[in-house]
């Protein structure tokens, strides 16, 4: 028997090479608009208060940004939502600045560097933001890291019947990190998760566990940013959604292990 | 909540490879910590090393997972027939039937931090045999735990600091009643390296003695490294066997977010009692029912004073509790599953250890902290676990027997 996860989606925000938020994406997703790769814009993280922002890294700003947006659209208060954030790595830059220092003859990191390193800073920084004190679940699965989010999220929506918001992103790692893991931009993608249809449902999801192949894009560009970034692996889903029609998508997940997701309009 | 059993579980630390090893040294109250002398640092500090890990022989099959992290976690895994326990739950629910969550904090960072002092000279490129992805990943120690096993279910690393493996029992707690899985292999393994031994520092949170948690002179951590597994699985409806009714459940999670300050916890321990009391809700049980309470108890001035006033606003100031790190070091995101494995010995054994190095507790915490071992039947236990970032964790486990008074 197979299992079956029921969420519907409220809101989503998104942020990556090219793409700037939702409604631009949308248009990319369904045709409307030719999707052109330009490097990841960051805009700066106002919820975040000034001493905290100065600090903020990308990844702190990635998930910042597309969470307001989708918390937004589905017209929520980030106080009390459970959140899982799910990254296939700590901040990039972060990582390989400390692991240079460590390797030098001064190894005196400073505090705001070690706190940062962290795999939950953005998890922090973002309860901090917005005033969260719900759960908050932070995983990471390398290039399934999306796929491990999604169904975590799932099984609070689920089990908990609790709305949740997942957040999933992932930064590059410079010189000479990159060459070992060559993630080429900045990329989110936020989804608020629901257990019931509401007003501001925008589809509903079917998730269970598959071995079919993964979707893929014919647009090459959005097929090689699909490969490229472990949360760009949850697009297929999205162009679903922006496509306003019922549709099955399978998104990569772990090895021959995948999610088949029936997406519907409400 | 529904209960879940701990069909099998084991934990490795610097105070034992490990049930009986553990066991025996809380109750010999065996000092484990000592100096530094970890590979090439030079901090004034205590460690709490596991002898061996660098002797550990990974299968060829697995060779490109050899770092520090996973090195233990081999070890972890081959004590007290863990193994042996998940092969026979495969057989029993299928391999992808099980999920797999595992707590780390920095993974195989040591095996990264080592490779950049052997950068191409011209190019500034990393040694070829650095595999990022099955060593440095912060799934990595999730990965080589499915991969030892051969298990294709769900998987994920959770990372959420010194939380992180309290937070595993939560994930697979949601996978099992959402009916994803039927089982699942939980744990922590944090190893020791560079960046939390300096980063620590950089926080002025090292102490410069074996850690002193709840005392009036506590200065700081002692940082520990540990692997410690849990399988889980639905308990038995009709508990009737001998074993069945010493076995541990898991019977409340409780989880929270201080939404206050990267690195220090709320000063009035606000997320802590949330989560603590959050625990209790989920178990259906009273702050009285709890016989004993492990303190995330770091030693760090604020963790213990902000820990203990969340404690006395659920429990009161009679509840037992102790802190474990005394003895184990804190073993980052280990901390939560070695803590796990430590209440279900002291269920099991009718034990309260006494928390170690720590000679006159602080007053002003106003807890009943234990300083000596006790003897006795204990059926309700609390573990609490606290990570940077604010999140928090507290976990509630009791004997079957408690709660099949009729079995």
């Amino acid at each position: 028997m197979t299992t079956e996860l029921t969420a519907y989606i409220e809101g989503i925000g998104i942020l990556g090479p090219g793409l700037t938020d939702w409604p631009s994406t949308r248009e990319v997703l369904t045709g409307g608009q030719p999707y052109l790769s330009s490097k990841t814009v960051m805009p700066t993280p106002e919820l975040l208060p000034a001493a905290e922002r100065r600090r903020a890294s990308d990844i702190v700003k990635l998930t910042l940004v597309t969470s307001l947006e989708a918390i937004t659209v589905a017209g929520l208060e980030a106080a009390s939502l459970p959140s899982v954030f799910s990254f296939s790595n700590s901040d990039g830059l972060n990582c390989c600045t400390i692991c240079e220092m460590l390797a030098s003859g001064d190894r005196q990191i400073s505090p705001t560097r070690f706190h940062n390193s962290v795999h939950n800073a953005a998890a922090g920084y973002w309860s901090i933001a917005t005033g969260a004190m719900a759960s908050s679940s932070v995983l990471c699965a390398f290039d399934a890291s999306f796929g491990a989010g999604l169904l975590d999220a799932l099984t609070q929506v689920v089990v908990d019947d609790s709305r949740c918001i997942l957040m999933a992103s992932d930064t590059p790692y410079p010189e000479p990190m990159f060459s070992k893991r060559p993630i080429p931009d900045n990329f989110g993608i936020a989804l608020v998760l629901a257990p019931q249809a509401s007003l501001q449902t925008k589809a509903q999801i079917k998730v269970s566990i598959t071995h079919d192949d993964a979707c893929k894009f014919n647009d090459t560009s959005l097929e090689t940013l699909r490969m490229a970034i472990p949360a760009a692996r949850g697009l297929p889903l999205l162009q679903a959604i922006a496509q306003q029609k019922n549709r099955r998508v399978v998104l990569d997940y772990l090895d021959n292990t995948r999610l088949a997701i029936e997406v519907s309009q409400c | 909540m529904k209960p879940l059993l701990l069909s099998r579980f084991t934990a490795t630390s610097c105070i034992g490879r490990g049930l009986q090893e553990t066991l025996d040294a809380l109750r010999r109250r065996q000092q484990a910590l000592k100096p530094c002398n970890f590979e090439t640092v030079d901090l004034p500090t205590f460690i709490g090393e596991v002898a061996g890990v660098d002797d550990v022989k990974m299968a060829a099959s697995m060779a490109d997972y050899n770092c520090r992290n996973n090195r233990l976690a081999l070890l972890g895994l081959e004590q007290d027939g863990f193994a042996d326990a998940v092969n026979i739950a495969a057989d029993k629910y299928g391999r992808d039937r099980i999920g797999v969550f595992i707590g780390t904090s920095t993974s195989g960072i040591l095996e990264t931090e080592l490779a950049f002092r052997e950068r191409d000279p011209v190019t500034g490129a990393l040694p070829a045999g650095l595999i990022y992805n099955k060593t440095q990943n912060t799934y990595s120690v999730a990965d080589f735990t499915r991969q030892y096993f051969g298990l294709s279910g769900p998987a994920a690393a959770v990372s959420s600091a010194c939380s992180s493996s309290a937070k595993v029992f939560s994930a697979a707690r949601r996978m099992m009643e959402a009916g994803l899985i039927d089982a699942a292999v939980v744990g922590g393994v944090d190893t020791l390296c560079l960046t939390t031994l300096y980063g620590f520092t950089s926080l002025g949170l090292l102490s410069t003695q074996a850690c002193r948690p709840c005392d009036t002179e506590r200065d700081g951590i002692s940082i520990g490294e540990a692997a410690a597994f849990a399988l889980l699985e639905r308990p038995s409806p009709n508990p009737s066997s001998n074993e069945d009714i010493h076995a541990v459940l898991l019977l409340g999670i409780g989880e929270s977010s201080d939404a206050y300050h990267m690195s220090s916890p709320h000063p009035e321990g606000l997320g802590a009692r949330m989560a603590m009391q959050q625990a209790l809700q989920s178990a259906g049980l009273n702050p009285t029912d709890i016989d004993y309470i492990n303190l995330h108890g770091t030693a760090t001035p604020s963790n213990d004073a902000a820990e203990a006033k969340g404690v006395t606003a659920v429990f009161g100031h009679d509840t037992p509790c102790s802190s474990t790190k005394g003895a184990t070091g804190h073993t980052l995101g280990a901390a939560g599953a070695v803590e796990a494995v430590i209440c279900a010995l002291a269920l099991q054994n009718g034990l309260i250890p006494g928390g170690l190095n720590t000679r006159k507790t602080d007053s002003l915490l106003k807890l009943n902290y234990q300083l000596q071992n006790r003897n006795q039947p204990l059926a309700y236990v609390m573990s609490n676990s606290f990570g940077f970032g604010g999140t928090n964790c507290s976990l509630i486990f009791g004997l079957a027997q408690s709660e099949e008074p009729n079995q």
